[in-house]
């Protein structure tokens, strides 16, 4: 096993991981990123259409060109990143060990941050199992990175702005989309991207869930139904969409196992995606270890950049490479970025639910 | 089924064709392809069959979190093909259950 020392690992080279690993680069920290996949980037590459916010957050930037922007930039500072690379366990003294084709090898660092990103969800139901439902990230990363259609006759099972936005990416990518459906009796993204799919004619099954995904070995259709109050299916009103396959957008978890080995406090914040690890108003969760991006909170890639450089700032801060005229300034204009990304109607209750946690402080 | 035009995306760059084999039947894949998009591009779904009531499973996550789309490639059973890159020649089976290990690798 090779043995080597460094001042900042960073677990995952999403945008939280990259973000971090430049600004703590760019003050002199040395820094490895470890990202398991072969690529870095983490799901941005496969993010074809414009960020919001202003032109701070790089908005009307596509996100792969920001994926490439962050590349180009940790290249500049010296990042070190290490592909191919799963992490899967954090010991005492900070040592994460980490494997690489067959090779395990421990990385002592003064300094983590966790930026593993997150999980999607999945929902249950009779057939769920079969080839072809899965998950609507998965089937972006088909059209998107791979460039192949996941089937031809899309049934995507959630409004939320995933649901909305890689229904339409699957339109633009040949397939067609038979319909979407919400066991809520409202639209739960945006409108700019539910117009988008309006005028296109699919159908908006509200109130509406999958009871059964139909076929033997394959999909060949599902059965859907409205729901009551309560959100039970009225199985007796249930009718036949014809699909091959049935895409789930039904939101994500923090990936926050890692994170739990290294013993961070963790909490429940059903605004932020449940379970996920505490952190204080600099990303610090505990001792020496630092979260941001998706694993401190479900939120959006512009959001975990921000996090990610808070967190890469209060590294730099902590190993007394802050500049004297950086002191507090630098935190407040990161936090007012962040600020600005968590507002509008479903950026507020974030923003308060991340307020509150902070504010709450760590409860072990 | 293969993009080839795509309004953001635009046209799809060809790269070099290899061939692979599903369960000994030979397909084209684009270099570059991982296992699953080169067989979802020729209408392969089922990855493997589950151990005990032999129910099919294909690509769920796509992103080598789930494991549900693992195969046997090239006598090694349990690759995540969704992450996984083809390779001239490779060999692909779909499996059941935890799958087994070719003579070759013992």
């Amino acid at each position: 096993m090779n043995d080597s020392k460094i001042d900042l690992l960073v677990i995952g080279a999403g945008p939280a991981g990259l973000g971090a690993a430049i600004e703590a680069a760019k003050r002199g920290v040395k820094v490895l990123v470890v990202d398991e996949n072969a690529k870095p980037g983490g799901q941005l590459f496969k993010q074809i259409h414009k960020f919001f916010g202003s032109k701070e957050h790089m908005a009307g930037t596509r996100g792969f060109t920001i994926g490439e922007m962050l590349l180009e930039q940790a290249r500049e500072y010296g990042v070190m990143v290490m592909l191919n690379t799963l992490a899967w366990g954090f010991f005492a003294n900070n040592v994460v060990v980490v494997k690489q084709h067959d090779q395990s090898y421990s990385i002592q660092a003064k300094k983590v941050v966790l930026a593993t990103g997150a999980t999607e969800n999945t929902l249950s139901f009779k057939g769920c199992t079969k080839p072809g439902v899965m998950t609507a990230g998965a089937a972006q990363t088909l059209i998107n990175l791979s460039r192949v259609t996941p089937g031809e006759k899309i049934l995507m099972v959630g409004t939320g702005n995933v649901g909305l936005i890689v229904s339409y990416q699957l339109m633009q990518a040949g397939a067609q989309v038979v319909g979407i459906l919400d066991a809520a009796p409202v639209v739960g993204g945006y409108d700019v991207h539910a117009n988008k799919i309006r005028k296109a004619h699919v159908p908006f099954y509200l109130g509406h869930t999958v009871v059964e995904a139909l076929g033997k070995e394959e999909v060949i259709g599902a059965s859907i139904a409205p729901v009551d109050c309560n959100f039970k299916p009225l199985e007796k009103e249930g009718f036949f969409v014809e699909c091959d396959t049935i895409c789930l957008a039904v939101g994500l978890s923090p990936r926050l196992d890692l994170a739990l080995n290294a013993g961070c406090p963790s909490t429940y914040e059903p605004l932020l995606g449940g379970s996920m690890p505490w952190h204080d108003q600099r990303m610090r969760s505990m001792e020496d270890v630092y979260v941001a991006g998706d694993v401190a909170g479900i939120e959006e890639a512009s959001t975990a950049l921000e996090e990610g450089k808070l967190a890469g700032v209060a590294v730099a801060d902590e190993l007394g490479l802050l500049a004297k005229e950086e002191q507090g300034v630098i935190y407040e204009e990161i936090q007012s970025r962040l600020d600005k990304l968590r507002s509008g109607l479903y950026g507020d209750k974030r923003r308060q639910a991340k307020l509150d946690l902070i504010e709450r402080g760590c409860t072990r | 089924m293969r993009i080839e035009a795509h309004p953001i995306l635009g046209t799809r760059s060809v790269k070099e064709t290899i061939s692979i084999t599903v369960d000994d039947r030979t397909i084209l894949a684009q270099q570059g392809d991982t296992i699953a998009a080169a067989m979802l591009a020729e209408g392969f779904r089922v990855c493997r069959h589950t151990s005990r009531t032999g129910e099919p499973r294909g690509v769920f996550c796509g992103i080598g979190q789930c494991t549900d789309c693992v195969m046997q490639v090239n006598g090694v059973p349990n690759i995540r093909t969704c992450i996984t890159e083809v390779e001239e020649g490779m060999e692909i089976r779909t499996q059941v259950g935890v799958g087994r290990w070719e003579a070759s690798h013992e």
